[in-house]
């Protein structure tokens, strides 16, 4: 069930009706069964894989706790038997139970998710390598289903057992709230990556319907269909010209696409989180935020920090953390110190930890080299402006440019000039056309050939242009407007004719400028297949 | 703020983005005035205010070959068309349910060229044959029957979902008919008066099966019930019109369909030179239609066939039903001396047909 389809609509719609109808204790055993029936009526096969994971991070999670529950009664129980020394061992021995416990559901459900994914694109690695070798053998596909949004629940799932690992917090006792966490619908088809701590607050509670709360909520749903249909839709018809032809269209038009494919992202995929959270936020439920006006960034760390943020702290918490402070990289910080010296000693495991880091996260997002390079790329341009920090730093200071508002744009359009150009590798079919194209890209840029009607070829007339032109300007506004406080606060705070204005214009513009229904070919949110 | 306030401002915002909506619908959806007018025939049979004694429903070898007016001048035989471009059986089957709400009639005349479609053809016919019908149980499921992959329900509820791309191709009439329209059909048949001689037609297709399908026949199966419930006399016809080719092995099927449920199927190619066809001047393009001189021509000849095999009244003493006909027959008359006045003017029809210029 696309989040665009009307069946979708239809769906919210009845759910929020009775949500706010029935006894408040039923709210959330109501979503319990709204999730399930979700994901029952886009193909009721996902069922069997979020129960595996659901159930088994469950169990886990008690057995886990269980173990520290022991702990604490046997030291509290021999407290006076037992010296430093023993307590030391005993503690290492449950900290070896728990340890086998994570790895044990950590293996179980990061297998599931990687057999799922990544099997196709293992066979096809293995035919590649035998082909090379000059075999005519090949291993055949594997017909596997994937279930819809199975990276963003596994993660999270994941996120949850390490956390109850660590201690951070106690593992849900009931095994229904649980289940509802692990798939809350709005955010099972594209994220965001929520945390146990944070969404179990308002995930559970009674809520009373509220107008201010419930109006916000469709605004921001509105807001999400509004970028979803109405920008990522409309200019999706050129993307897909421009990528599969790229013979016809290189030069200056790899630029447009590169331009083109950047808001077509990230109006498709902000859309989507929109109307997550839009949705959650009408039943007085607060889903984690995923962007903070990113293109609005200065640095590509920067950036990173305010693009798709639940994923980024995700891999920092519980990939590039872990992997820093292991054993085995500590030994090899202290070697590679030693070796060679200060200075890029103690750069090896960093780099290391963020290698691993980009890798896995290019991994995340797809099955193909082409994610996986595109991963590493951020990796590369990272450590790269990492280290040529000093050097902007002397720049910044030799010539006084530091907060100064051209220099502040320069650095801004840099950035999305920089990301657009990276993010290229998730639009062409493989790593060498990517690589061809941009570098046609760069030798081939004649912006006169723009002028001519071909982009009038684009499956886009004048009118959609202008529309787009629009759309684009409104989004640029709402972002600036948004620095100082949320524009839902704003109108709030407005007469209520206004705010029913524009929440009234808004509507309309989805209607009459949305492209949906037959004659457009409306795209999955391209964060569902993650 | 108050919540009886926050109650009168949520039930103002709700009727107003309604009518706002509403409004935008009447203004974004085709209107079928001038050009192609074909989606407007199935809502002009609503403004009717009189009953009729025979009714015919089928595709465009109906409402394009038979004239009610001529029924009536000749015969006194009161007749409305409720054909649709390529109107397909089931369709014609839910727009004869939703007539016998209104009426019923004393023969029901089917053209059975459709029958060689048995699934979902496509939606631009889709919508010129239901989108203006009014809402009932048969509205609902001629959609149901008629929908291809890509439609929905929901988007024949609330055509400005389908149409509001419309919105950035408006034109003058979208604004003219957003609460009226005019009236394209005298009686559903659409007029023609240009000529175009029956040209050369390709060599028919060999099929790999000439069974009409099940999907078809339980639909004719129904029609035949509907008018057996109803008293109503079923007539099936093939129009005298040559192509799209008219297989012997469907012909055969018709003849046996029709003995076995014991109704009259008259197959009018092998009858043109009775009826006095003449495809070098009956025809206004290439022989897939017939023209007003054609279409007039059939008119008297089936009309004297109702009259000597059925038991139908002659209306014309009836001074109601005179003076709502003669109100028609000027209609009739002043399209034909447009369409005539333009053909001497102009070389062509202008303000008629699938290429009339917009105002």
């Amino acid at each position: 069930m696309l989040f665009t389809s009307y069946s979708f609509i239809a769906f919210i719609s009845l759910l929020f009706l009775l949500y706010y109808i029935i006894p408040k204790k039923g709210q959330w055993p109501l979503l319990l069964f709204a999730s399930y029936l979700f994901y029952f009526l886009c193909d009721w096969r996902y069922l069997i894989f979020i129960t595996v994971t659901s159930v088994s991070t469950y169990l886990f999670g008690i057995a886990i706790d269980k173990v520290n529950v022991r702990q604490d009664e046997y030291i509290k129980e021999h407290k006076k038997e037992l010296s430093k020394e023993d307590k030391k061992i005993y503690k290492a021995g449950m900290k070896k139970k728990r340890f086998r416990l994570i790895l044990m559901c950590l293996v179980l459900n990061i297998g599931i998710l990687a057999v799922i994914k990544y099997t196709n694109f293992t066979i096809n690695n293995i035919n590649g390598i035998m082909h090379a070798f000059g075999s005519d053998n090949t291993i055949g596909f594997v017909d596997i289903i994937i279930p819809m949004g199975i990276s963003f629940y596994t993660f999270q799932s994941m996120g949850y057992i390490i956390d109850v690992y660590r201690g951070t917090y106690k593992p849900e006792r009931n095994i229904f709230k649980f289940a509802l966490f692990v798939s809350f619908f709005p955010q099972l088809v594209q994220g965001p990556i929520s945390r146990f701590n944070d969404l179990s607050k308002t995930l559970y509670a009674e809520h009373k319907f509220d107008i201010k709360v419930f109006t916000f909520g469709v605004q921001r749903i509105l807001w999400g269909f509004f970028k979803k249909l109405v920008i990522a839709d409309r200019i999706v018809v050129a993307i897909n010209i421009l990528k599969d032809n790229p013979e016809q269209y290189g030069g200056a038009y790899v630029f447009v696409l590169m331009m083109f494919y950047a808001f077509q992202l990230y109006a498709d995929f902000t859309g989507g989180i929109d109307i997550t959270i839009g949705v959650a936020e009408a039943m007085g439920i607060t889903v984690a935020e995923n962007f903070n006006r990113p293109f609005f960034s200065k640095n590509i760390k920067e950036y990173w920090n305010r693009w798709h943020i639940t994923m980024g702290t995700w891999f920092t918490d519980y990939i590039f953390y872990p992997i820093s402070v292991c054993k085995p990289m500590l030994k090899l910080s202290k070697a590679s110190r030693k070796h060679l010296g200060e200075v890029i000693g103690k750069r090896v495991p960093v780099y290391l930890s963020a290698f691993v880091v980009w890798f896995t996260t290019g991994l995340w997002h797809g099955a193909s080299w082409n994610f996986i390079v595109w991963g590493l790329m951020n990796f590369v341009v990272i450590m790269i402006s990492q280290e040529l920090k000093p050097l902007y730093v002397r720049f910044h200071n030799r010539f006084n440019v530091d907060g100064k508002r051209w220099y502040d744009g320069f650095q801004v359009i840099r950035t999305v000039l920089l990301m657009s150009a990276i993010r290229m590798f998730d639009v062409y079919r493989d790593v060498p056309l990517t690589f061809k194209m941009v570098w046609n890209m760069v030798t081939d840029f004649r912006i006169s050939s723009l002028w001519s009607s071909t982009m009038l070829n684009l499956g886009l007339d004048i009118a959609d242009y202008i529309i787009l032109f629009a759309g684009l300007i409104i989004l640029f506004t709402v972002s600036m407007l948004q620095r100082r406080k949320a524009v839902r606060e704003r109108l709030w705070d407005k007469p209520a004719v206004l705010n029913c204005f524009v929440t009234w214009l808004l509507l309309i513009s989805i209607v009459l400028f949305g492209a949906y229904s037959i004659g457009y070919d409306s795209a999955q949110f391209i964060y569902n297949q993650f | 703020m108050k919540k009886r306030k926050i109650r009168i401002i949520i039930a103002l915002f709700l009727v107003f983005t309604i009518v706002s909506m509403w409004l935008l619908q009447r203004l974004v959806v085709p209107k079928y005035n001038k050009g192609i007018v074909e989606g407007a025939f199935a809502a002009e049979y609503y403004e009717e205010t009189t009953d009729h004694d025979v009714i015919f429903i089928g595709d465009c070898e109906v409402y394009e070959n038979f004239s009610p007016i001529t029924l009536w001048q000749e015969y006194g035989i009161t007749s409305y068309i409720r054909g649709g471009a390529q109107q397909l059986v089931w369709q014609s089957y839910y727009q004869l349910e939703d007539t016998l709400r209104y009426e019923t009639p004393e023969i029901v005349v089917f053209n059975v060229l459709s029958l060689k479609y048995n699934e979902p053809q496509s939606e631009s016919y889709n919508r010129m044959n239901i989108d203006s019908m009014r809402w009932s149980s048969s509205k609902y499921n001629a959609i149901k029957a008629s929908m291809t992959e890509d439609e929905s329900m929901i988007e024949y509820m609330f055509p400005l979902l389908r149409y509001h791309s419309r919105i950035l191709d408006l034109t003058a009439d979208d604004f003219k008919y957003m609460f009226s329209s005019e009236k394209v059909t005298h009686n559903g048949y659409y007029m023609r008066v240009d000529v175009k001689p029956e040209g050369d037609f390709p060599e028919p297709d060999i099929l790999a099966d000439y069974t009409f399908g099940e999907n078809a026949m339980s639909y004719l199966d129904k029609m035949t019930e509907l008018c057996k419930e109803n008293g109503i006399e079923l007539i099936l016809i093939k129009a005298p019109i040559k192509w799209p080719y008219w297989y012997p092995e469907w012909d055969e099927q018709m003849v046996e369909y029709a003995e076995e449920n014991d109704l009259v199927y008259i197959n009018m190619i092998e009858l043109a030179d009775e009826i006095g066809l003449d495809y070098s001047t009956d025809t206004y393009d290439a022989g897939l239609h017939l023209n007003l001189s054609g279409a007039e021509k059939l008119s008297k000849y089936f009309g004297e066939y109702l009259v000597e095999n059925y038991d139908l009244e002659d209306h014309r003493n009836d001074e109601e039903l005179c003076k709502v006909y003669q109100e028609k027959i000027d209609f009739y008359n002043d399209m034909k001396e447009q369409q005539y006045y333009e053909l001497e003017t102009y070389g062509k029809l202008i303000s008629f047909g699938a290429e009339a210029i917009e105002d």
